[in-house]
C-alpha cells in the first residue's frame, strides 16, 4: 500500500531560484538562507521519496485571470518549467505518477472535494523552486530524483480556500494515498509565504514572532493552526502571507503526533520571510 | 457590503470586486509574460493597449507606468509584475517604487528585517479614515 512518510513546508520565493539557476548561492546575501537546507538536502537524500505531492500556487501563469480554479490537481503524464516572462528556469521537466494523480483525483471528489483536473499544465516556481531547495542543483537535461503530483490551490484571488478547508483536503489526500494498491513512498509538501506583502504601501512588511508562533502552532496544535481566519493572515502576515493556508494541506495529510525534524527561519529573501519544516509520520 | 480586511493600511485585498475593475488591465499585464505580447507591445504600444478594452485611466496609468494607480484601479501586482519585467523592473524594484522609498532605501529595509508590524496593522494607525 502507498503511506505517506513524511511531510515538508517552504517558501518558493522566485529569487531563490534565480540565486540558485545563477550560482550566487554562496553570496553574503543568500548563504544564511541556503545554510537551513543543507541538513534537508541529506535528509532527502536517505528519504528520498517515490512520489511527492506538491501543495503550491500559479502565479498567474497557468491561470491567467480568465480561469481560477481553487484546487487544480496535475494529472499530466509531465509538465513543463514554465515561461515566466524571463524564458523557462533551467530545471528538470516534472514527471507525474498519472495512475496515483488520477486515483486521489477520483477519491477526492468522491470525499466530495470539486477538484479541477488538468491534463496539460506549465508549471511556474510556486513548484519548482521547493523542489531545487529540497534536491540541489538539477540542470534542464536531469532528472528530478522522485516523481511529483502538482496541487495548484488559488491564493491569488481573494478568497484563498480557508485554513480549515487546507486542513480537511490533506486528511482526504491521506484517505486517498492509503487506499492506493501499490507500495509507494509519498511525501506532502506544502510551500509558499512566510510573512511578505509585494504591494502597495505596505509592501515589505515582515512579521517574524507571528511566523514563529505559526511554525509552532502548525507543528504542535494543527487544528488551531486550521482555524487562523484569513484576516489575520492579510493583517499580521501581509496580504502576500494568505498563501501559508497551502501548509495545511500538508499538515492535515500527516498524523497528529507528526515529529519536528527540521526547521529553519531566516529573514529576507528578497521581499520575503523565508520558512522551513520537515516533519516525519511516527 | 462591509468587508473585514479594509482597515488595513497600504494594502488592497484583490477580491472579486477588484478582480473584476482591473479584469482588462490585468490580461494586458499577463499578455507580457509572453514573447508574443511583448513584441506586440513594443512594436505598437497604442494600438496594442486599444486591443485590451480597459478604462482611459488604466491606460493611462499603463503609459505613465503609474504602478500604485494600476493598483487603485483594479490591477494586482502578480499581474502589474509583468508589466514592470517588460520595462526592466523586478519584484523588488517594484517594492520600492509602490512604497515610495525607492531602491536602495527599500532593499536596506528589507536587509534589516522588513517593515515591522507595529504601527501598520489598522489604517487609524497611519491617520488613515477606516
Amino acid at each position: 500500500m502507498a503511506r505517506i512518510t513524511a511531510g515538508v513546508s517552504c517558501s518558493h520565493v522566485p529569487a531563490i531560484g534565480v540565486a540558485m539557476d545563477t550560482g550566487i548561492t554562496d553570496q553574503p546575501y543568500w548563504k544564511p538562507c541556503f545554510d537551513g537546507f543543507v541538513k534537508s538536502r541529506e535528509w532527502m537524500k536517505e528519504n528520498t521519496p517515490d512520489v511527492i505531492f506538491l501543495t503550491y500556487n500559479d502565479h498567474c501563469t497557468a491561470f491567467d485571470a480568465s480561469c481560477i480554479p481553487t484546487f487544480a490537481l496535475g494529472c499530466a503524464a509531465e509538465f513543463q518549467p514554465a515561461d515566466e516572462g524571463w524564458g523557462p528556469r533551467p530545471v528538470p521537466v516534472v514527471k507525474n505518477h498519472q495512475k496515483l494523480a488520477s486515483h486521489i483525483a477520483q477519491s477526492l471528489i468522491l470525499d466530495e472535494f470539486d477538484m479541477t483536473i488538468m491534463n496539460e499544465m506549465d508549471v511556474d516556481h510556486g513548484l519548482t523552486v521547493p523542489l531545487s531547495l529540497m534536491f540541489g542543483e538539477h540542470g534542464p537535461d536531469d532528472e528530478w530524483p522522485c516523481m511529483v503530483i502538482p496541487l495548484a490551490v488559488n491564493v491569488v484571488q481573494y478568497p484563498a480556500p480557508t485554513g480549515n478547508r487546507c486542513y480537511n483536503l490533506g486528511k482526504a489526500v491521506a484517505r486517498a494515498v492509503e487506499s492506493f494498491d501499490e507500495d509507494l513512498n509519498v511525501m506532502v509538501f506544502g510551500t509558499g509565504g512566510m510573512s511578505h506583502q509585494l504591494q502597495y504601501k505596505r509592501a515589505g512588511l515582515i512579521n517574524p514572532e507571528w511566523d514563529k508562533r505559526f511554525l509552532d502552532m502548525l507543528v504542535n496544535d494543527p487544528v488551531a493552526a486550521s482555524q487562523i481566519p484569513h484576516v489575520e493572515y492579510l493583517r499580521e502576515a501581509g496580504s502576500e502571507g494568505v498563501e501559508m493556508v497551502m501548509w495545511h494541506v500538508m499538515r492535515g495529510a500527516l498524523n497528529e503526533n507528526a515529529k519536528e525534524v527540521h526547521r529553519h527561519y531566516h529573514v529576507p529573501a528578497s521581499n520575503t520571510a523565508v520558512g522551513h519544516l520537515i516533519l516525519e509520520n511516527v | 457590503m462591509k468587508k473585514d480586511y479594509e482597515d488595513i493600511p497600504g494594502t488592497f485585498v484583490f477580491d472579486a470586486d477588484r478582480s473584476r475593475e482591473g479584469y482588462h488591465l490585468n490580461q494586458f499585464c499577463i499578455s507580457l509574460g509572453k514573447q508574443k505580447g511583448r513584441d506586440a507591445y513594443t512594436a505598437d504600444p497604442e494600438a496594442y493597449l486599444a486591443s485590451f478594452p480597459m478604462t482611459e485611466d488604466q491606460r493611462q496609468a499603463v503609459r505613465d507606468q503609474n504602478w500604485n494607480r494600476m493598483l487603485e484601479l483594479g490591477g494586482n501586482v502578480y499581474y502589474t509584475a509583468k508589466l514592470a519585467a517588460y520595462h526592466g523592473i523586478n519584484f523588488q524594484g517594484l517594492a520600492g517604487l509602490m512604497t515610495g522609498m525607492g531602491r536602495e532605501e527599500y532593499r536596506d529595509m528589507m536587509l534589516n528585517g522588513g517593515r515591522s508590524i507595529e504601527g501598520n496593522r489598522y489604517k487609524s494607525e497611519w491617520g488613515e479614515e477606516e
